[in-house]
C-alpha cells in the first residue's frame, strides 16, 4: 500500500487502519533505503520512536496526530541539532523550538528529520550544504540537482520520504525545488508565519512554508504553521481560515493576470508551452484571461541581490566563534579569531553573499546601492498592487528550466542566481505564490506552475492549484 | 565674553558638545525581557535575544519607547511621530549579534533645548539636536584570567538613551552645569537613574577651539566620562593642548580620545586604520515606529514638575531666595523632602526660609555624617515640620530643638514623644520661671548689686543661670523680660 497523502492518512488513523506507530515506520523504512538522496541532514530513529510513544502516551487527537513531517535545517529543533547546512553550526543544539516547529508538534506531528538545505539557505540547488549534495529523486541517468535551497525537503516529498515537510522561501527557495523535484510548495504572505526561530537569512524576504503531494495536504499544512507570534514584530495579525475547509475548484468568475515581462527571450520552448497550456486548462474552467504588465520586473533580480546580501552580511555577523558554534582553534587575538572561524566556517557562496552585502552598505555606495535597491523594491511592489486591481492572480512559469545536472552552474554565480528569475519578484513584494507540478519536459522531468495572489490571499491560490491538480488528475 | 582663555599669543574661544548616554530606567531591556538589574552574577540576566542566538528577534519594549517620549517632552523637544531602528555593524566580542539595534537617519526625539543658570540672573540655552535610544553592548572582563577575556552579557541589550547637544557650551564650567541640569531634568521624570558612577549616566565630550568670530575648529572627541569632575578636569586638560598645538603652528587632527583619570590626560582612543565603517541600515527584524497623538498625549499627562517650574515656584509662592530654590531643586529627593514638609504643614508655607534652613544645614549635616542618603532620612519630613512648627510656637527652644532632632534621628520617631519621654518642654509659665529666677538673684546678691551699679553686662549671666537651672528649657525671651522687670 502506497501511502502518500495526509488527508488519507488522518482517516486511515482515525478508523483506526493503521497505527502512528506503522504509519511513521513506513516511511523510516523508506528513509533509510533512500540514503543516497542525501535528503537529510540528522535523520535519529530512536528521537521518532521516543515522539511516537509521548504522542501515544499524551492521548490528545490534534489534526496532524502521528503526521511524520520533514523538517528543513534552519528552523530550530529543541530535540534536533540545527546547521543551517553550515560547518559554523555543525555542531549546534539549540536550547529552543522554533515557533513553527513548535506549531507541528503541538498538533501532533512527528518530526521525522532535518532536511538538507544550501548553506543559510542560499543557493538554488542544495549544492552548497557543509552536508553534501542531495540528489533529486526524477533524475534519470545524471544525478540533477533538486534545487534550492529548501532542496533537502522538496526532494523528501518527492520521494515520498515524509507526508509533508516545511521549507523556508527568501527568492524561491520553496517554489523552485518544488518545481524541480515535482511537488506542490507553498511560499505565503511575509508575515503569515513567524520567523522565530528559524535562521535568518534576509529577514525583510525569509518567510517559512510548505511541501506537500497535493493541494489538499498543502491546505492544511500551511494552516498549521501559520499564525500571529508576538515575538516576531514583523508577523501579522490575522484570522487564519481553514483553506482545506474552504478549498474550492470554481474559477468562474476570475480574472487570470499574464505578465508580458515574464516573456522572456532565451526561455525553453518546453517552459513556455507548459505555461501556454496552462493558460488554456484555466481558460476552459472558466476563468477570464488578461494580459497584465509588471514593468518593473526586470530590475527584480538585481535589487534582490542586493537587499538580500545586505541583510544576510548583517544577519551572520553573529556567528564569530564567541558563544556557539565553530570556533577555529588557531587564533592569538580576537580580530584572528572572527577571521579564522568565519573563514573556515562558512562556505564559498555564503562568503561570497557576505562580500557582496558588506559592500553595497558601505559608506559611498550605500545610497547608490541599498537605497535604490529598496526604492525600486516599492515599485516592484506597486505594479502587483496594479495589477491586483485587474486580475485575482497570476500565473507563470515556476522556474526558467527543469532540474539541470549536479556541478553545472556551480563556476557561474549569475545563471545559478537566473533560476530565481520568476520566483524573486514575488518575494520582494511580500506576496503568497505557490509551485504547482504541470507537465513534463521530453526527459520526463517535472515542471512547474508559478500562481500568484494579493497580500493575505493564500486561499485564492490553494483554489487555483486545486482546480490545475483535479484537471490533471 | 568672559569665558576667553589666554594662550601664550592669542584669546581663544572653547567650543563643546556633549554626546551624554543615559540608561533608560525600565525593568526590562529595550528588546527582550530581561532584568536590567545593577550588579548581578555575571551572564545571570540574559536572554536568547540579548545573546543573539540564531533565530531570535527583537521585540520593542513599550515601556523604554514611553520613557524616551517622557525625557523628549522634559527636554521641550519634538517627538517624532515616525523613528527607525537600524543597525550599527561592527565586530567586538561584547557585541553578540554583530550589530548594535541604534536610531540613526530617524530618531524618536528631535530638536530641544535645556536652560543652565550661569549665575543668579542669567540663564543660557543649550540646544538639543536630538535623542535616539539604543542598545548597551555587553561588558568585556579583561581582569578576571591572565590569558583570557571573559565576557558578561548582563548589560547587553539594556535600553539607552543617547542626548546630543549643539556645540553651546564655552567652558568645562558650562559643561558641567549642562550635565548637572541634564541629570537633574532625567532624575525629575524618573528616566534615568542619573547614577554616574554605576555608569547609568555617561558622556562624550567634543571639544574645539577657535579664534572668537572665527569658524568651527577641529573637534576632538573625548569617551565616556562618568563624573562631572572628570568632565571638566578633561575639558580643561583639552583645551590647553590644542592652544598649545596651534599656537607652536600644528594642527589639531580629528581624534577620538580617552582621559586618563590617574593622570589627568587624553589620548588617542584608535588610529585610523580601525575607523569603522558601520553600515547602517533599518533593522529589517522592526517594523518602523510609528506613535498617534493619543499614545504621546497619555505620556503628557504623567510629565511632573521640572527643575525650572519648581524653582519658579519657590521664589513666587514660597519667596525663596534663588540661591535656597537652586539648592532645593538641584536635587530631586531633597526638594521632594521640602514639598513633603509642607505638604504635611501647609501653615510652614509663610516659614519656607526655616524649613530650607533646617535641611541644607542640621539634615544636611547629621546625613552627611552617618552617610546617609535622604530619601533614607530617619527624620521624616512630617517629623520634621513638627519640630520647625514647635520652635515656631516658642514651646520649645532652638537650642532644644537640636537635641530633640538628633534624639529623633537616633529614635526615629516624633519630636513630641522625645519631649513628653523627657521633659524637654519649654518653659513658658511666668510663675515657674520667676521661681527660678528668685532663686538666681538670691544666691547672687552680690551680682545683682553690681548690675544695679551699672555694670548691665550681667543680664547675660542671669540669662544663662536660669537657662542652666532649668536644664535649658526656659524660654530666653520670657527670661530677659522678667529679668528686666525684677532687676530694674
Amino acid at each position: 500500500m502506497e501511502i502518500s497523502s495526509i488527508h488519507n492518512s488522518i482517516d486511515l488513523i482515525k478508523e483506526k487502519k493503521i497505527s502512528i506507530l506503522e504509519l511513521n515506520q513506513y516511511f523510516i523504512s523508506k528513509i533509510k533505503k533512500n540514503k543516497n538522496l542525501n535528503a537529510f541532514i540528522h535523520f535519529d530513529e530512536e528521537n521518532i520512536y521516543q515522539q511516537i510513544k509521548s504522542l501515544e502516551n499524551s492521548k490528545t487527537n490534534n489534526r496532524l496526530y502521528g503526521m511524520p513531517i520533514a523538517i528543513k535545517d534552519l528552523f530550530c529543533t529543541r530535540n534536533m541539532p540545527t546547521t543551517a547546512g553550515s560547518k559554523i553550526l555543525s555542531k549546534f543544539n539549540p536550547p529552543y523550538e522554533s515557533f513553527v516547529t513548535n506549531q507541528l508538534i503541538n498538533q501532533g506531528s512527528i518530526l521525522i528529520g532535518k532536511t538538507n538545505l544550501d548553506e543559510f539557505a542560499m543557493g538554488s540547488s542544495t549544492t552548497t550544504s557543509f552536508f553534501g549534495n542531495t540528489i533529486n529523486p526524477k533524475s534519470n541517468n545524471i544525478s540533477l540537482v533538486p534545487g534550492g535551497s529548501s532542496g533537502g525537503s522538496a526532494a523528501a516529498v518527492s520521494a515520498n520520504l515524509c507526508l509533508g515537510a516545511t521549507g523556508t522561501d527568501t527568492g524561491g527557495s520553496i517554489r523552485q525545488p518544488a518545481s524541480f523535484c515535482g511537488v506542490i510548495g507553498i511560499k505565503p504572505t511575509y508575515g503569515l508565519c513567524s520567523r522565530w526561530g528559524i535562521i535568518a537569512f534576509a529577514s525583510s524576504l525569509d518567510q517559512a512554508g510548505i511541501f506537500a503531494n497535493n493541494v489538499k495536504d498543502t491546505a492544511i499544512l500551511i494552516k498549521e504553521i501559520a499564525g500571529y507570534d508576538k515575538n516576531d514584530s514583523t508577523s501579522v495579525n490575522i484570522k487564519i481560515p481553514d483553506y482545506y475547509k474552504n478549498l474550492n475548484k470554481d474559477l468562474n468568475g476570475k480574472t487570470i493576470g499574464i505578465p508580458i515581462e515574464y516573456k522572456i527571450p532565451g526561455i525553453s520552448d518546453e517552459i513556455n508551452n507548459m505555461w501556454e497550456k496552462a493558460i488554456k486548462v484555466f481558460e476552459k474552467g472558466g476563468a477570464k484571461i488578461k494580459e497584465i504588465s509588471l514593468p518593473h520586473t526586470k530590475y527584480a533580480l538585481p535589487v534582490y541581490y542586493i537587499i538580500a546580501p545586505a541583510e544576510a552580511s548583517s544577519n551572520l555577523a553573529r556567528y564569530d566563534g564567541v558563544r556557539y558554534g565553530f570556533r577555529s582553534k588557531n587564533d592569538s587575538s580576537l580580530d584572528e579569531m572572527y577571521e579564522l572561524t568565519r573563514s573556515e566556517g562558512f562556505g564559498k557562496e555564503v562568503k561570497r553573499r557576505i562580500l557582496i552585502g558588506t559592500y553595497v552598505l558601505s559608506a559611498g555606495y550605500y545610497e547608490a546601492y541599498y537605497i535604490k535597491a529598496q526604492k525600486v523594491r516599492n515599485l516592484i511592489s506597486k505594479d502587483f498592487k496594479n495589477a491586483f486591481e485587474q486580475c485575482d492572480f497570476i500565473v507563470t512559469p515556476s522556474t526558467p528550466s527543469s532540474a539541470f545536472p549536479i556541478g553545472e552552474k556551480e563556476d557561474d554565480p549569475i545563471s545559478m542566481y537566473i533560476n530565481d528569475i520568476f520566483t524573486v519578484p514575488a518575494s520582494l513584494a511580500g506576496i503568497p505564490g505557490i509551485s504547482i507540478p504541470f507537465g513534463k519536459t521530453k526527459d520526463n522531468l517535472p515542471l512547474g506552475l508559478q500562481i500568484l495572489s494579493n497580500h493575505f490571499t493564500e486561499q485564492t491560490i490553494l483554489d487555483a492549484a486545486y482546480y490545475l491538480e483535479s484537471i490533471h488528475e | 565674553m568672559n569665558n576667553l582663555i589666554k594662550g601664550k599669543k592669542h584669546k581663544w574661544e572653547a567650543v563643546i558638545g556633549l554626546e551624554v548616554h543615559a540608561q533608560v530606567k525600565s525593568k526590562s531591556k529595550l528588546f527582550s525581557s530581561s532584568s536590567t538589574k545593577f550588579g548581578s552574577i555575571p551572564n545571570s540576566q540574559v536572554s536568547l535575544v540579548d545573546a543573539a542566538m540564531p533565530g531570535m528577534l527583537p521585540v520593542i519594549n513599550e515601556y523604554c519607547i514611553k520613557q524616551a517620549i517622557k525625557t523628549g517632552l522634559g527636554l521641550n523637544a519634538k517627538i517624532n511621530k515616525f523613528s527607525v531602528f537600524d543597525r550599527k555593524n561592527y565586530f567586538y566580542a561584547d557585541l553578540p549579534q554583530g550589530y548594535q539595534i541604534s536610531q540613526y537617519l530617524n530618531p524618536i526625539i528631535g530638536n530641544g533645548s535645556i536652560f543652565i543658570d550661569l549665575n543668579e540672573e542669567k540663564t543660557k540655552e543649550i540646544r538639543i539636536t536630538r535623542l535616539h535610544l539604543e542598545q548597551d553592548a555587553g561588558k568585556s572582563l579583561h581582569d578576571q584570567n591572565p590569558e583570557k577575556t571573559y565576557v558578561d552579557l548582563n548589560r547587553s541589550g539594556i535600553a539607552l538613551m543617547e542626548i546630543v547637544s549643539e556645540p553651546d557650551m564655552r567652558s568645562p564650567e558650562e559643561a558641567a552645569l549642562f550635565i548637572q541640569k541634564l541629570r537633574s531634568i532625567l532624575m525629575y521624570l524618573n528616566t534615568c537613574d542619573g547614577n554616574m558612577q554605576e555608569g547609568s549616566l555617561r558622556a562624550d565630550v567634543n571639544i574645539s577651539i577657535r579664534k572668537p568670530g572665527d569658524k568651527l575648529g577641529t573637534r576632538c572627541e573625548i569617551k565616556n566620562l562618568n563624573s562631572i569632575k572628570f568632565i571638566k578636569q578633561a575639558i580643561n586638560f583639552e583645551i590647553t593642548r590644542q592652544i598649545d598645538i596651534v599656537e607652536k603652528g600644528g594642527v589639531i587632527t580629528q581624534n577620538t580620545l580617552l582621559f586618563d583619570t590617574d593622570s589627568g590626560i587624553t589620548r588617542p582612543m584608535r588610529n585610523k586604520e580601525e575607523a569603522h565603517d558601520y553600515r547602517y541600515f533599518p533593522d529589517p527584524d522592526l517594523l518602523p515606529l510609528r506613535l498617534d497623538d493619543k499614545f504621546i498625549n497619555e505620556i503628557k499627562k504623567e510629565i511632573p514638575e521640572l527643575p525650572d517650574e519648581r524653582k519658579k515656584r519657590y521664589i513666587n509662592d514660597l519667596n525663596l531666595s534663588n540661591y535656597d530654590s537652586t539648592i532645593l531643586i538641584s536635587n530631586k529627593n531633597v526638594s521632594d523632602y521640602f514639598d513633603e514638609v509642607l505638604i504635611n504643614h501647609k501653615d510652614l508655607k509663610k516659614s519656607a526660609k526655616i524649613v530650607v534652613n533646617w535641611i541644607s544645614s542640621e539634615l544636611f549635616s547629621i546625613l552627611k555624617k552617618n552617610n546617609l542618603n535622604i530619601i533614607n532620612s530617619p527624620i521624616s519630613p512630617n517629623n520634621l515640620g513638627h519640630l520647625i512648627k514647635l520652635i515656631l510656637s516658642e514651646t520649645i527652644s532652638g537650642k532644644i530643638a537640636k537635641e530633640i532632632f538628633e534624639e529623633m534621628f537616633i529614635s526615629k520617631t516624633s519630636p513630641d514623644k522625645i519631649i513628653k519621654d523627657k521633659g524637654l518642654k519649654q518653659m513658658n509659665n511666668d510663675n515657674d520661671l520667676e521661681e527660678i529666677i528668685d532663686k538666681i538673684l538670691k544666691s547672687n546678691s552680690d551680682k545683682v548689686k553690681e548690675y544695679k551699679n551699672g555694670k548691665t553686662k550681667l543680664l547675660g549671666f542671669f540669662v544663662g543661670q536660669v537657662m542652666k537651672e532649668s536644664k535649658g528649657r526656659a524660654n530666653p525671651k520670657k527670661i530677659n523680660q522678667l529679668l528686666n522687670k525684677q532687676l530694674n
